[in-house]
């Protein structure tokens, strides 16, 4: 979150430097699990719709055929590869650098994080002229990737392990480890609605990530979605 | 003193033979899964044991569940099972009436304290202090409180007992209660279901009296044996669920070949009960075996999770009823419409603020 407008790229001769401004933000681990998961969370989409409203009746002997199976099979796939990265990324929060934890919490407890959150609110309500930039996420960024992002995943995590429980058995280890869902919601159906709808806030995350990724690299002049590949952040207007 | 009195000595007093006696313990064994020594185990228990007396006590219910009971598929079990129980207590079916009735619950109470076994049928309205169920002459909440005090376990029968069932259904103006959110110093076991299978019924209870304690109980509190699995796992129809073959229409060609009812609304997968193996009316038959998805009768709350015939559930909380995808996709398509005119408005300020820089 450094304000890096303000750094002086001035040389000793007073000339402006050409060269554009580039800082190295996301470490490898952290785009290769972001490329991962949106692939995971894409297949995930897909296979939970369908596991709700399944495809039209295949014909002929069922012994020929499997499509509800491999449906199931790729969501749980793709859930289990979902799982294991969000813990891998979480641990990538205390090895990486500092935009690798941005994403675990909001700052409430700055003055300047509200400040700064007011200001790129004005921003998207085209009150400001200029956003701030920043080498992470903004702080309205930052507070959306928390609570639609590592919040609901974490949610659907728990609850999609918690009806996965219920195929494997009450003495598989997923019973043990997120059983106690049964314990909020005692009918695993009311499980299946929240997973559900979980789908749905993922869905409008996506819709909203993606088109802030694309403005905000036209607008703010300095790269967001090449930034997820390279991990390095350029800023287009220099200082 | 006399000799302590057993229920193999009750079973024979009421015309049972010795036969039908260690039938009924192999047969029992059998539905409790407990191996070739069950059924000694159990004769050799009901012989020797003091008999353990029952008390059914029926609140806010329809009384479906006694009707499977005494239905129980083995004449002989409910011949056996019913005289161990009605010798004590059930206002529905047993003989005495009254003062002479009430009078037997005392004298269990005082006779057996903490031996007994409490079995519930309905639950307890709370609402205006329990007046909407009356049984001789106080409400029902404080009669289950009274018997509850010196039993040694509770069996909570049925959808009622063990979860509210409908008169606990939204937005239940009678407060029904079910009984583990009353009694709470009790062993209690839940029997769920609307009604619960016969053969469930009588296996719980003579486990019970048998070992004098409760079977191992789930998460839930429900009895492993019977509710470890959902309909699902074991409907004879998973085949056509897995290959993706379902009924789209109660009279189409799948509905005739019998294929999966998911689409239909089927609770299967979501309600943990014996039926897609123990079946009903002595193994003839079960909801989806007839062409009719399960309703989920013995899952807590099945009243508000309806429909019966659609997959996804309604959700009340709008206001309308929608379901998640109906919500989802409005809640989607308005943030993407948001989306789109921001990204025109964008567009536009764009555009005008460069004006502005040239005319500048």
């Amino acid at each position: 979150m450094t304000d890096i407008s303000r750094i002086d790229v001035a040389d000793s001769h007073g000339e402006k430097v050409v060269a554009q401004p580039t800082v190295y933000v996301y470490e490898a681990p952290v785009r290769l699990w972001h490329w991962v998961n949106a692939l995971a969370i894409l297949v995930l989409i897909i296979t939970g719709y369908l596991i709700g409203s399944p495809l039209p009746t295949v014909a002929g002997e069922a012994s020929q055929h499997f499509v509800m199976g491999y449906i199931r099979f790729a969501h749980f796939a793709a859930g289990q590869i979902m799982a294991v990265g969000f813990l891998l990324r979480g641990y990538w929060a205390f090895m990486g650098n500092e935009h690798s934890r941005q994403i675990y919490y909001v700052p409430v407890w700055r003055a300047s994080f509200w400040k700064e959150l007011a200001h790129e609110i004005r921003w998207y309500a085209f009150l400001e002229k200029a956003p701030m930039k920043y080498v992470g996420h903004n702080p309205l960024a930052q507070t959306a990737m928390f609570v639609m992002y590592t919040l609901m995943s974490a949610f659907m995590i728990i609850t999609g392990f918690a009806l996965y429980s219920e195929g494997e058995g009450a003495d598989s280890w997923e019973a043990k480890l997120f059983g106690w869902v049964f314990y909020i919601w005692p009918n695993s159906q009311e499980v299946h609605t929240w997973h559900h709808l979980g789908m749905y806030v993922i869905v409008t995350f996506i819709l909203i990530h993606i088109y802030a990724a694309v403005r905000e690299d036209i607008m703010s002049r300095q790269s967001i979605i090449s930034s997820m590949i390279s991990g390095e952040r350029h800023f287009k207007d220099g200082a | 003193m006399a000799a302590i009195e057993t229920f193999y000595d009750v079973i024979r007093r009421q015309g049972v033979t010795r036969r039908s006696f260690t039938k009924f313990c192999s047969l029992t064994a059998a539905s409790l899964g407990m191996g070739p020594i069950g059924a000694a185990k159990i004769a050799n228990a009901l012989e020797t044991k003091e008999r353990t007396p029952v008390i059914w006590m029926h609140g806010l219910e329809c009384t479906c569940c006694s009707e499977s009971f005494i239905r129980s598929a083995h004449p002989l079990v409910k011949d056996v099972v019913l005289s161990m129980i009605s010798l004590d207590y059930d206002d529905t079916i047993m003989a005495a009436a009254g003062h002479q009735a009430e009078a037997i619950l005392q004298e269990t109470k005082e006779k057996y304290k903490g031996k007994y076994i409490l079995a519930v049928e309905g639950n307890p309205p709370l609402n205006e202090g329990g007046m909407f169920c009356i049984d001789g002459g106080k409400p029902f909440v404080e009669k289950l409180k009274w018997m509850a005090d010196d039993a040694m376990a509770i069996i909570a029968w049925g959808a009622c007992a063990s979860w509210g069932c409908v008169q606990a259904a939204k937005p239940n103006p009678t407060q029904a209660t079910p009984i583990d959110k009353v009694i709470h110093d009790k062993p209690i076991i839940k029997v769920p279901g609307c009604p619960p299978i016969a053969e469930v019924m009588t296996g719980v209870v003579t486990y019970i009296t048998t070992f004098g304690r409760l079977p191992e109980l789930d998460r839930q509190g429900r009895p492993n044996m019977f509710y470890s699995q959902r309909i699902h796992d074991k409907c004879y129809r998973r085949p056509h669920f897995d290959a993706g073959q379902f009924v789209e229409q109660w009279d189409d060609e799948s509905a005739r070949k019998g294929h999966c009812l998911y689409k239909m609304g089927c609770k299967g997968p979501t309600t943990y009960n014996a039926c897609s193996t123990v079946r009903w009316n002595g193994g003839v038959s079960f909801p989806i075996q007839s062409g009719h998805g399960c309703i989920g009768c013995s899952e807590e709350g099945f009243w508000d999770k309806g429909p019966f015939y659609e997959r996804l559930t309604n959700i009340h909380q709008f206001g309308v009823e929608k379901n998640a995808d109906e919500i989802g996709l409005a809640a989607a398509g308005v943030v993407g419409a948001a989306v789109a005119t921001h990204a025109a408005a964008t567009a536009v300020k764009r555009i005008v603020s460069k004006n502005n820089d040239h005319s500048a």
